[in-house]
C-alpha cells in the first residue's frame, strides 16, 4: 500500500495541470460560448493525449497506451478544474465502450468519432412498459426482412430521445428462442420513418425522458452489434459502464461539500446549523459513508490495475447501490435543513440542473432527482438480488411456473 | 498509487487465519468463552510463535518492525474468530513503550514483550468514560502514581501496565510492585475481560513528556478496534448467510425469501465496503499524520456503529435460537459491544471529527 504516485506519474499530473491552466479562456475557445468552447477544448485535449485516451486514433480518440493510473489522474484533474474531458453521455460513455468491444470495423469508423465529439447524440432503448427490472422479457420486435430489420413496438424511460440522432437498443428478433437468447442489439437512426417520440414529464418537472414508438421502422442488418440473438450479452457490457458512471465518488464528495455549505448558511435557533450538535452528528455519520465509498473505490481501482479484479468482486457489485444510498442520505439531510422552504417548487433553471445543490429550490430538485440514479441502470431491489445471489451465494428468486 | 495489501500482508492474514481456524474453532472458542478468562496459554504461545506479540516492535529489540496496518490486519482476523487473547492491550502497550520510551527503557522492556515472555496492557479510562488525555486524573508524584483506572483489558495477566496520568502523560507500572490492586469488572465480552486497577503510591516510570505519543497511541487503538469490529461483523454476516441457507420454514430454505435475502444483502452492503475504510485509517496513522486523527475516529465510529447494528439484525435473523447463550452469534455480538464502547462511543468520536474539521 502506497498512496504516493511515483515520479513518472507526478510528472504526468503536472503535464495535465499545465494543459488545464489554459481552461477556460485561452486561444480560440475564449471567443466562443458554452458547448462550442467546450468542444474546441476537448479537441485540443485529444491532440494533447488526455481526452479519450483509450479510444484509438483511427476513431478520433487520443489512442494512448492503456494506463489506468493515467486515466485516474486525468479524470481527477479535469474534474477539479471543471474542464471538458471525456463526455459521459450515453453515446460516449455507454455506446463507445460497447462498440470498441463488440462493434465491426465499419461500425467503429462510422459511429465512434461523431459520438465522442457529440456531433451525434445517442439514447438508450432498453426499458419497455412491461419490461423494467425484468428487462429480458422485452417484446419490441425486430423482424428480419431481406437486408433489413423491421421494428415495431415501444420503448420507455428513454432519456434524451427527443434530441437524440441515434438509439442503441435491444429488440426481440426471435420470439421462439428462450427469453435471453432471442434478443439483438441494434443501432437505430432516430430520423427513420415510423419513429415517434413522446416526452414524459418527470416528477421534478423536467422533461428528460420519453416514450419511443416504432411503427414498421426499417434498420439495415449491418447495424447489428455483436451477433443476432446475442444482444443480451452485449448489453451487459454496456450496463457495467452505466453503473460505473453512476458510482462517481468525486461527485459524491462535491455534493457532501455542498451540503456542508448549506449547513453553514442555514440558521437554526439563531446560529448556523453546522454548530448544532445533532446536525454535526448526522453530517459525520453521512461522511462515514462518503469516505467508505471513496476508499472502497480506491480498493477496487487497485484490484483492477493489478489485474486481480476478483479480489474486489463484492465491493464492485455493491458500488452502485452504496453510492445511490449515500447520495440519498446527503439529499435527505439537505432537505431537512431547508425546513419550510422544502415546500417550494423548483424553478426552470433548477429543473435544468444548473442550480442543483446551490439555491434553495435547487436543493428541492436535487432531493427528488437523487431517486433517478437509484432506479436507472438496475433499481436498488435488483442490486440487492445481485449482491445476495452472486456475492453471497444466496438462492435465486423462485420463477413462476411457465405456462 | 497502490491501495491494496502486499503479498506479505496477505500471507500474514492467511497464516493467522489458518492458526485461528485450527486452534480456536467454534467448539474451543465456546469453552474459552464460557470459562471467561479471556486467555489461553496455547493460543497466546501460538500467536507469539508467529511473531505477533512484537509485530511493530523494532527489529533491534526482537520485534518484526512492521506497521499499524499489519497490526490491523491481524486484529481483523482475531475479530473474525472472536479469539480470546490479550493481544490488543499488549501490542498497544508495546507501541507506547516504543514511541515514548528512552533507549534504556526500550532495551529493558521491549525484548521481553516481543518474545512474549512478559505481557503488557494499557490503562486509560477513568470514571465518566474518560478516555482522553485531558480527562486523566491519576496523580503522579516523582516515581509513584495514585488513582483508579477502569476497563483495563487483560490486567490480570499483565506484567506491565502503561497508565495514562494527569497532564496527559504515560507511566509504566510493574504489576509485581506494591500499591497495585486489580479487580475483575465482569465485562460483557468474555474474550477480552476488563478490570479496575487501583494504584496507591505504586512505583512507576514516566515515558517521554510528549502529548503526541498519547494521541498517536489512541489513534492506533481506534484503528485496531475498527479492524476487530470489521472482522467480527463480517463473521456474523457469514453465520447469518449460512443459517439462512440451511434453515427451512414454510417448506423452503429461508434464504429463498426475498425479505431475508435482501436483509442479508443490506447487512453485507453496510459492512463489506468498510474494509477499505479501516485500511485507509491504518495507512493514515502510519503515513499521513495530518489526516490520522480524524481518519481513525471516523473509521472507528462508522464501523463499530454499523457493526453492532448488523449484529442485532443477525440475532433476529436466527430467530429464537439467536437469542440463546448456546448460539455462537452472541460471542461476536459482545465482541462488537466491546469494540463500540472501548476508547469512546461513535457519538463522542463524531463530535471530535466535527471539531477537527473546523465545522
Amino acid at each position: 500500500m502506497d498512496l504516493e504516485y511515483t515520479a513518472e506519474y507526478q510528472v504526468y499530473r503536472e503535464e495535465v495541470r499545465r494543459f488545464l491552466s489554459d481552461w477556460p479562456r485561452v486561444g480560440q475557445e475564449a471567443n466562443r460560448e458554452g458547448v462550442e468552447a467546450e468542444a474546441l477544448f476537448r479537441e485540443r485535449g485529444i491532440e494533447a493525449g488526455f481526452v479519450y485516451r483509450n479510444v484509438p486514433a483511427a476513431y478520433g480518440g487520443a489512442g494512448q497506451e492503456p494506463d489506468a493510473l493515467k486515466d485516474a489522474i486525468v479524470r481527477d484533474e479535469f474534474y477539479a478544474a471543471g474542464a471538458p474531458g471525456d463526455l459521459t453521455s450515453q453515446g460516449a460513455g455507454l455506446l463507445v465502450p460497447t462498440l470498441l468491444e463488440f462493434g465491426t470495423e465499419a461500425q467503429k469508423k462510422r459511429f465512434i468519432p461523431k459520438a465522442i465529439s457529440d456531433q451525434e447524440k445517442w439514447c438508450q432503448g432498453y426499458s419497455e412498459p412491461g419490461s423494467g427490472s425484468d428487462l429480458a422479457s422485452l417484446q419490441c420486435r425486430a423482424r428480419l426482412d431481406g437486408e433489413a430489420y423491421i421494428l415495431s413496438g415501444q420503448k420507455i424511460w428513454t432519456s434524451n430521445a427527443f434530441e437524440a440522432d441515434w438509439m442503441f437498443g435491444l429488440f426481440r428478433t426471435d420470439p421462439d428462442a428462450s427469453k435471453h437468447a432471442g434478443i439483438t442489439y441494434l443501432l437505430v437512426d432516430m430520423k427513420s420513418e415510423g419513429i415517434e417520440v413522446r416526452p414524459l414529464k418527470g416528477m421534478t418537472g423536467g422533461m428528460e425522458f420519453n416514450e419511443v414508438f416504432f411503427d414498421e421502422v426499417s434498420v439495415p442488418a449491418e447495424n447489428v452489434v455483436g451477433r443476432p440473438g446475442e444482444g443480451w450479452g452485449v448489453s451487459r457490457a454496456t450496463l457495467v459502464h452505466e453503473r460505473n458512471l453512476i458510482a462517481n465518488p468525486n461527485m459524491m464528495r462535491d455534493t457532501f461539500n455542498d451540503l456542508l455549505d448549506l449547513a453553514r448558511r442555514t440558521v437554526l435557533e439563531g446560529r448556523p446549523a453546522i454548530e448544532d450538535r445533532k446536525v454535526r452528528q448526522r453530517l459525520v455519520e453521512i461522511e462515514g459513508y462518503v469516505r467508505t465509498s471513496e476508499t472502497s473505490t480506491m480498493r477496487q481501482f487497485t484490484a483492477q490495475v493489478r489485474g486481480e479484479p476478483l479480489k474486489a468482486m463484492r465491493p464492485m457489485m455493491m458500488a452502485k447501490l452504496y453510492s445511490t444510498d449515500a447520495m440519498q442520505m446527503i439529499q435527505g439531510c439537505a432537505y431537512d435543513l431547508l425546513g419550510a422552504d422544502g415546500m417550494l417548487a423548483p424553478a426552470p433553471e433548477d429543473i435544468a440542473g444548473w442550480a442543483r445543490n446551490s439555491t434553495t429550490t435547487g436543493w428541492v430538485e436535487a432531493y427528488m432527482f437523487s431517486l433517478g440514479p437509484a432506479i436507472a441502470g438496475g433499481a436498488s431491489n435488483i442490486q440487492l438480488n445481485i449482491i445476495g445471489e452472486r456475492g453471497y451465494g444466496l438462492p435465486r428468486d423462485p420463477r413462476p411456473p411457465t405456462s | 498509487m497502490d491501495f491494496g495489501l502486499s503479498e506479505e500482508q496477505e500471507l500474514l492474514q492467511s497464516t493467522v487465519r489458518g492458526f485461528v481456524e485450527n486452534e480456536c474453532p467454534a467448539g474451543r472458542l465456546r469453552e474459552l468463552f464460557d470459562a471467561g478468562t479471556g486467555h489461553d496459554d496455547a493460543l497466546w504461545t501460538g500467536l507469539v510463535e508467529m511473531g505477533l506479540a512484537g509485530l511493530t516492535i523494532p527489529e533491534e529489540y526482537g520485534g518484526a518492525g512492521m506497521e499499524i496496518l499489519d497490526l490491523a490486519l491481524v486484529c481483523e482476523v482475531l475479530g473474525t474468530g472472536g479469539v480470546p487473547s490479550p493481544f490488543l492491550g499488549h501490542v498497544l502497550a508495546s507501541l507506547a513503550l516504543d514511541m515514548g520510551g528512552s533507549p534504556a527503557q526500550k532495551s529493558r522492556w521491549l525484548p521481553g514483550l516481543a518474545d512474549g515472555s512478559r505481557r503488557a496492557t494499557w490503562a486509560l479510562c477513568e470514571a465518566g468514560s474518560g478516555w482522553e488525555p485531558e480527562t486523566w486524573h491519576c496523580r503522579w508524584a516523582g516515581d509513584s502514581i495514585s488513582g483508579t483506572k477502569l476497563y483495563v483489558p487483560h490486567a490480570d495477566g499483565a506484567d506491565l501496565l502503561v497508565v495514562g496520568v494527569e497532564g496527559g502523560r504515560l507511566a509504566v507500572v510493574d504489576t509485581a510492585g506494591a500499591g497495585v490492586r486489580i479487580e475483575n469488572l465482569e465485562g460483557i465480552d468474555r474474550s477480552r475481560p476488563v478490570f479496575r486497577v487501583d494504584f496507591e503510591g505504586a512505583p512507576c516510570e514516566l515515558l517521554a513528556d510528549d502529548p503526541a505519543v498519547a494521541r498517536r497511541l489512541r489513534d492506533a487503538g481506534l484503528v485496531l478496534l475498527a479492524a476487530d469490529a470489521f472482522g467480527a461483523a463480517s463473521h456474523l454476516i457469514d453465520l447469518a448467510v449460512e443459517y439462512a441457507k440451511t434453515r427451512e420454514q414454510f417448506g423452503q430454505k429461508i434464504a429463498q425469501f426475498q425479505a431475508v435475502k435482501h436483509q442479508l444483502a443490506r447487512l453485507a452492503l453496510d459492512i463489506e465496503p468498510t474494509r477499505a475504510l479501516f485500511w485507509h485509517a491504518a495507512y493514515a496513522v502510519d503515513h499521513l499524520p495530518e489526516e490520522a486523527e480524524r481518519a481513525a475516529a471516523l473509521a472507528k465510529a462508522h464501523i463499530t456503529d454499523r457493526g453492532l447494528e448488523a449484529a442485532r439484525a443477525v440475532v433476529e435473523l436466527h430467530g429464537g435460537l439467536g437469542f440463546t447463550w448456546e448460539c455462537d452469534v452472541q460471542m461476536g455480538f459482545k465482541r462488537l459491544m466491546f469494540d463500540r464502547a472501548f476508547l469512546g462511543n461513535p457519538e463522542s468520536l463524531r463530535d471530535r471529527c466535527a471539531a477537527l474539521a473546523g465545522w
